[in-house]
């Protein structure tokens, strides 16, 4: 999966999304701030918050306590 | 006796009207078309995997990524191959060609996506998609289709010159002549009234007659 590894760690690209949602963020913004394209950005918020690691919010995202705890985290599970 | 045999009945998208929402595995992840939605999005078909003339076609789409990414197109290739093949072909097409493939690849392997498209053609090959191309808008419509054969390699400039055309088309209400490349006159809609056709004439374009003008953008 793009976001979490076959090992249950973030990806990279999973960790700089994230990041970008501290905001919290629309996806287009979240797209524009990290360089990845939007179509990539939909896709990945989509499975971050299946995985409880983003919550939307008013068309908005933001990272969840979960999130939060994996970015932290030392191994980074998700 | 003769055997009955199933056949299911192609279907096929139409131009103007909204494309075929999927949601497919590719190489980067899971992807739905409305994750393209405010892009123009080349959705393309090639016959399989480690073949060569999709291998030059794949070559040759990494080479015009970054125009069409200018002109805010993304692409998204398709076959009906597995991720795993995908991801093995495009590092095999870095390791000899030295390109690094940009886009997405759906790995159709249920032939979902492809059977929405219309992109198999029995009489070519049952097991194999043919060489098509479907230019999406930033609204998700249809608005072009190219249909190669297995034995034909694409040309990326006629796509490139399609994307500009259609996008002039949309940013300036007009239409684009044969051949037409940016930079030269377009074709100005025919008026669809008597009084139109009459105030074409001294409309101050290049008119041969009322149905046929030209002009500079």
């Amino acid at each position: 999966m793009p976001c979490i590894d076959s090992s249950g760690d973030l990806t990279e690209m999973a960790r700089k999304i994230l990041a970008a949602m501290a905001g919290p963020a629309p996806l287009d913004e979240i797209s524009e701030k990290t360089g990845i394209p939007l179509y990539r950005v939909r896709s990945a918020a989509r499975e971050l918050v299946d995985a409880g690691l983003a919550e939307e919010r008013d068309d908005s995202y933001a990272v969840s306590a979960s999130g939060h705890a994996a970015i932290l985290g030392s191994t980074g599970k998700a | 006796m003769m055997e009955a045999t199933s056949q299911e009945k192609p279907t096929f998208p139409r131009l103007g009207q909204p494309a075929p929402a999927f949601e497919a595995q590719t190489t980067h992840g899971v992807l739905r078309l409305e994750d393209f939605k405010g892009s123009w999005l080349i959705l393309f078909s090639h016959p399989a995997d480690f073949t060569p003339v999709c291998t030059t076609e794949f070559v040759a789409f990494a080479e015009i990524a970054p125009e069409l990414k200018k002109r805010n197109v993304e692409l998204c290739g398709l076959s009906i191959d597995s991720t795993y093949s995908h991801i093995a072909w495009i590092r095999n097409i870095e390791q000899h060609f030295g390109v690094k493939i940009p886009f997405p690849v759906i790995a159709d392997l249920n032939k979902e996506v492809a059977t929405l498209y219309g992109m198999i053609m029995p009489g070519e090959s049952k097991t194999e998609t043919s060489r098509c191309v479907f230019v999406i808008d930033p609204n998700g419509i249809l608005r072009a289709m190219i249909y190669y054969p297995l034995t034909t390699g694409r040309n990326m400039q006629e796509i490139l010159r399609l994307v500009d055309a259609l996008q002039t088309t949309d940013k300036h209400g007009v239409a684009t002549p044969a051949n037409w490349k940016p930079g030269e006159k377009v074709i100005v809609p025919p008026p669809a009234t008597a009084e139109g056709a009459e105030e074409r004439m001294k409309a101050g374009f290049e008119t041969k007659d009322w149905y046929f003008s030209k002009k500079a953008l």
